[in-house]
């Protein structure tokens, strides 16, 4: 394959990804989702639930982006030290985003902070957003898609507490967080906490804890006990169904950690809407393409 | 808390409007606007300069929602179509239920006092679409109608959308002033002791 050719395959297959993102929502999400349809009484969250289960059977049909708010679109990148092409990956990704908001289409959500204009493509300034990760002695590429919509964005917060306000402080934090966003947030949430050094590393670690899928706990089996007790705690605010007052107020919680730094307890908590979309693809050396989150599509065909 | 159906079509009358009890489900028919922050923010602009607006708002129903949008042989076609969170509007939005006549309001999130005084003294409601369901939104509308002050750019623009049956919208605001998410508040700051317990706090 010529490197143009091959720069081709990864914007196609980059749009595709976009397009699963925005249409099919991630199987732990959707199986959460139909078992609190399953067990819910309340007749008006059932109601609800019911909407967003046909939401998202005609998002597929159909192949509709199932929420307008496609989100701020933010791809996390691990790139192995040998694959190739990598310097030509950002600007592969804002082509991609670009034809792909014409084509899926998705909104134009990308906004000049001084004029209030909109750039009309979602590309811009630091948008799409690109994280990376070098993966040493790999020659693949693992590109990870979230669409974060902006109301359940609203709410993230970041803070730097003191050691002598730690981890308890930390939780409580997370339960205020729930308690102030209220229905704002669409829940049922997906809730993340991450502590860290520095502000920039706590918000880091709380977005890896979005990108986790629903169910799966931390590794570290002191940190995964802290995530049931904080998804217990935060369910036992009642908000519920879009803040309606029965069901879950989070599907999970999930908590990623970095060291600190003595002086500080760096914390940053960050909310998912139910709606939450992501998407992984990965890139072989030799350009073959799969979409590890979304396999069931392949067999699906 | 009752759940009655209604079937509306727009425009709706004040005592229609005044029927309607919070928990209750409405399917709306006729023509509905979109109106986020900046569509609100130009149209009170307007009215305070004496000017006229693109529409009658008059017992219309505003959806706070910035769609997806294509436009295919010319005609603009909907996407995706649910609601924006309604907290940020509540700015504007007792003016504009007084000057406009606005008589049902859609959005997610919920809205206060002020909204809810507007629609006590005014007669109108607050209803939630089920934020996130972009696509069923889309299919309860048939079709846009128009355009206006697309120079806010999509999300903001004011778009007239034929709805069939648009819905399930659930009233959380009534024309009492009672208020849905209040009530739940209250209880969850009644919990609010019960989960920092669960965690020793």
């Amino acid at each position: 394959m010529s490197p143009q050719e091959f720069g081709e395959k990864i914007k196609q297959a980059t749009i595709k990804l976009l397009m699963i993102a925005a249409v099919y929502l991630p199987r732990d999400v959707k199986s959460a989702l139909e078992e609190a349809y399953n067990r819910e009484k309340g007749e008006l969250q059932k109601k609800m639930l019911r909407a967003i289960l046909d939401n998202l059977e005609i998002a597929e049909k159909e192949k509709r982006p199932l929420c307008q708010d496609t989100g701020a679109i933010l791809f996390y990148v691990k790139v192995g030290e040998k694959f190739p092409y990598m310097g030509s990956l950002p600007r592969i990704l804002r082509e991609a985003t670009a034809e792909a908001t014409e084509l899926i289409p998705l909104r134009p959500n990308v906004v000049d902070v001084i004029t209030g204009k909109n750039t009309g493509n979602n590309v811009g300034n630091y948008l799409p957003w690109i994280d990376w990760e070098v993966v040493p002695n790999s020659d693949e590429a693992e590109i990870t898609v979230m669409l974060k919509g902006g109301g359940s964005e609203a709410v993230s917060m970041m803070k730097v507490l003191t050691p002598a306000e730690g981890l308890e402080g930390a939780l409580k934090a997370v339960v205020d967080t729930a308690f102030e966003a209220g229905p704002r947030t669409c829940p049922p949430n997906i809730i993340a906490l991450g502590i860290g050094a520095t502000g920039d590393i706590a918000t880091k670690m709380a977005k890896k804890g979005l990108l986790r899928p629903v169910g799966e706990r931390h590794p570290d089996p002191r940190i995964a006990e802290i995530e049931k007790k904080l998804l217990d705690a935060v369910n036992s605010l009642g908000w519920g169904v879009h803040g309606t007052g029965s069901g879950p107020t989070a599907l999970d919680v999930h908590v990623e950690i970095a060291e600190r730094h003595p002086a500080t307890y760096a914390i940053s908590i960050m909310v998912f809407c139910w709606a939450a979309r992501r998407a992984t693809m990965k890139i072989t050396a030799d350009g073959k393409v799969t979409y590890p989150s979304h396999s069931f599509l392949e067999k699906e065909g | 808390m009752s759940m009655a159906e209604y079937k509306l079509r727009t425009p709706v009358s004040e005592e229609e409007v005044r029927k309607l009890s919070i928990g209750d489900v409405i399917y709306l028919t006729g023509t509905i606007y979109t109106l986020r922050d900046a569509g609100h923010k130009r149209a009170l602009e307007l009215i305070a300069k004496g000017e006229k607006l693109p529409v009658d708002f008059r017992g219309m129903a505003i959806y706070h929602m910035g769609p997806i949008v294509k436009k295919k042989d010319g005609e603009w076609e909907v996407v995706s179509a649910g609601p924006t969170t309604s907290t940020r509007i509540e700015a504007y939005e007792y003016d504009f239920i007084e000057k406009s006549g606005v008589r049902i309001i859609i959005g997610k999130g919920g809205m206060g006092k002020r909204t809810a005084e507007a629609c006590k003294k005014f007669g109108a409601v607050y209803t939630i679409f089920t934020g996130g369901a972009g696509a069923l939104g889309a299919k309860g509308i048939q079709k846009i109608a128009g355009v206006h002050w697309l120079d806010l750019g999509v999300p903001e623009a004011i778009w007239v959308m034929e709805v069939k049956e648009f819905g399930p919208l659930f009233v959380i605001i009534d024309s009492n002033g009672n208020n849905y998410y209040e009530q739940v508040k209250e209880k969850v700051g009644q919990n609010l002791k019960e989960a920092y317990a669960k965690l020793k706090l």
